[in-house]
């Protein structure tokens, strides 16, 4: 292959031409935006769909009976309705729509968790899990007395699942990422989630890397919760999705109280709101909501397989490429097989903060640090990494430019 | 890239000076920052109130080494007193790039004047990051 490297999956040229951002000079350079598992960039379309709410019909959802508010509903609505059908939920009641993946979680361990976990009670998460996962489970297992368990990984990255009947003995819930965004490894769910509930556990799928990158089917995968946040798919900030079980989000106690959220309120009780209004208590994010259906409209139009096919086609390409970089190690399956394009890699003994640097200076964006995931990097016994990552509008002559600026990068630190 | 890494920075992170231990030293601190892994670790020998001698090892990003080494240079021959007050200006000053806008690297730049008030006032009571 070469820099030439057509993708004939796609007009990648055209669009690209969709993100404002991307024709942005940086640097000087052309900006090389590898940094997509942070937060992707967003299309033309959706910003005009939030300038667009905020010019027209801007009003509260669910409570005025003007004209503008039910427009703003009805908007509000449909998007959830997109949502549930881009991760063929069996309803859109069990769409409820959070802040992103953290809160999505925090909301199961504080709601489900605090009424079903026990004393004793497993959690079984694993080491390649972002802090997001890990937190909320430990703030959990302190409330409960439960305890975490830990899935470990092979040398590739890959986690280990020879005794994990075994270790999901007396386990309650397994709360596990599809992707890491890390390493890149793409976990088999449908697998896990199928063992899971013959040992009688839940389980919640972190969807933050995955949803945003390839086709995810929650009733395919047969899981029980996936937590995924919009700015990671080309949505705004500040709007994420829950999706729960509905026979589950209804047996589940609220985890915010107030406006939205009740049937009926007295002074000394409260009746509570169906799903999902229960967990979506105060105003919502109403314009980032809509934005978020219109950034899956986007995303279906140019098709998540196209979009997975794409990513793997340039992970292949940056593999082979990096490869080539004297000194340069890649953390993570070593081929695109049941893998995702987060590529994680040291230099040498260059600081991952001096890659960064070095390659923001040629116009490239890569995230440098532990990524959220202070453990894994305990367990990979590297302090630090740098990470590029790739989305459906990067190019292999991005990857180029990566290879080049890190050979440089090389020869003035080295 | 020229702006943040001048050449002076990149041949003190090549060839930092001062580098190392100090046998038995008076006073010792290690202090890391959380964000990226960096640690320093600085040994002093201290007589009559002055620093005498000083070593740093540790691990890190090239600000944070070359920031390091810088400081060391000045340190050896400075009063204790002169030294608890080294102001983090002073120190980027030395360092001679423009970080007031990049709030990561800055703490990166610091660590090592982070460590020596952590060494001199006792961990606990050295000036938050802030007022360095
Ligand atoms: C795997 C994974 N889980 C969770 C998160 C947290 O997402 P957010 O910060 O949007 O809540 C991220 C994002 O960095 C992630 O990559």
């Amino acid at each position: 292959m070469t820099s030439s490297m057509t993708l004939d999956q796609f007009d990648i040229l055209a669009l690209r031409r969709e993100f404002p951002i991307l024709s942005q000079p940086m640097n000087g350079k052309t900006l090389a935006f590898l940094d997509s598992a942070a937060s992707s960039q967003k299309p033309r379309r959706v910003i005009d769909c939030l300038e667009d709410y905020y010019r027209r019909y801007n009003a509260n959802v669910h409570r005025g009976v003007y004209r503008l508010s039910e427009e703003a509903t009805f908007a509000f609505e449909r998007a959830r309705g997109k949502v549930a059908r881009f991760i063929n939920a069996r309803s859109q009641r069990e769409v409820v729509f959070v802040r992103n993946t953290t809160e999505a979680i925090n909301l199961v361990a504080r709601s489900w968790g605090d009424v079903n976990l026990r004393e004793g009670d497993r959690i079984l998460l694993s080491v390649m899990e972002h802090h997001s996962n890990l937190v909320p489970w430990q703030m959990l297992a302190q409330r409960t007395g439960a305890k975490l368990e830990f899935l470990s990984l092979d040398g590739e990255g890959r986690l280990v699942l020879d005794h994990l009947d075994a270790q999901l003995q007396g386990v309650r819930l397994v709360a596990l990422t599809q992707q890491s965004n890390v390493l890149g490894t793409i976990n088999p769910v449908a697998e896990i989630a199928r063992r899971a509930h013959a040992a009688g556990a839940l389980i919640l799928v972190d969807g933050a890397q995955s949803v945003p990158h390839m086709p995810v089917d929650v009733q395919a995968l047969d899981i029980d919760f996936l937590a995924f946040s919009g700015h990671k798919m080309c949505a705004p900030t500040g709007i994420g999705v829950l999706w729960g079980r509905r026979a589950l989000l209804e047996q589940m106690p609220p985890f915010l109280g107030g406006g939205s959220m009740i049937k009926v309120v007295s002074l000394h009780e409260s009746s509570y709101a169906d799903v999902p209004a229960r967990f979506e208590a105060g105003t919502p994010a109403i314009a980032e909501a809509i934005a978020l259906g219109e950034a899956v409209d986007f995303l279906q139009e140019v098709g998540m397989a196209r979009i997975y096919a794409h990513e793997r086609e340039l992970l292949g390409y940056a593999i082979d490429r990096l490869a080539g970089v004297e000194g340069l190690t890649i953390y993570g399956p070593q081929t695109t097989e049941m893998r995702g394009g987060a590529l994680s890699f040291t230099l040498e003994d260059v600081h991952p903060h001096d890659v960064a640097a070095a390659l923001d200076s040629e116009g490239i964006a890569v995230r440098a640090g532990h990524h959220c995931t202070q453990p894994l990097h305990a367990h990979l016994n590297v302090p630090a990494t740098t990470r590029a990552s790739f989305y459906l509008y990067n190019t292999a002559e991005e990857v180029d430019r990566l290879v080049a600026a890190l050979d440089k990068a090389r020869n003035l630190f080295g | 890239m020229d702006d943040l890494y001048r050449e002076l920075i990149l041949e003190h992170y090549k060839h930092p000076h001062n580098h190392g231990r100090l046998e038995h030293p008076d006073i010792s601190a290690e202090e890391h920052n959380p964000l990226c892994g960096d640690r320093i670790r600085l040994d002093l020998r201290i007589e009559h109130d002055v620093i005498t001698d000083v070593r740093f090892d540790g691990r890190g990003c090239a600000i944070s080494q070359a920031s390091a080494s810088m400081l060391t240079d000045e340190l050896i021959g400075m009063p204790v007193e002169e030294a608890k007050r080294f102001s983090k200006e002073r120190l980027l000053d030395l360092i001679g790039i423009p970080l007031e806008h990049n709030p990561v690297r800055i703490k990166c730049a610091l660590l090592a004047l982070k460590t020596l008030k952590a060494g001199l006032y006792g961990v606990g009571h050295a000036p938050d990051d802030d007022d360095l």
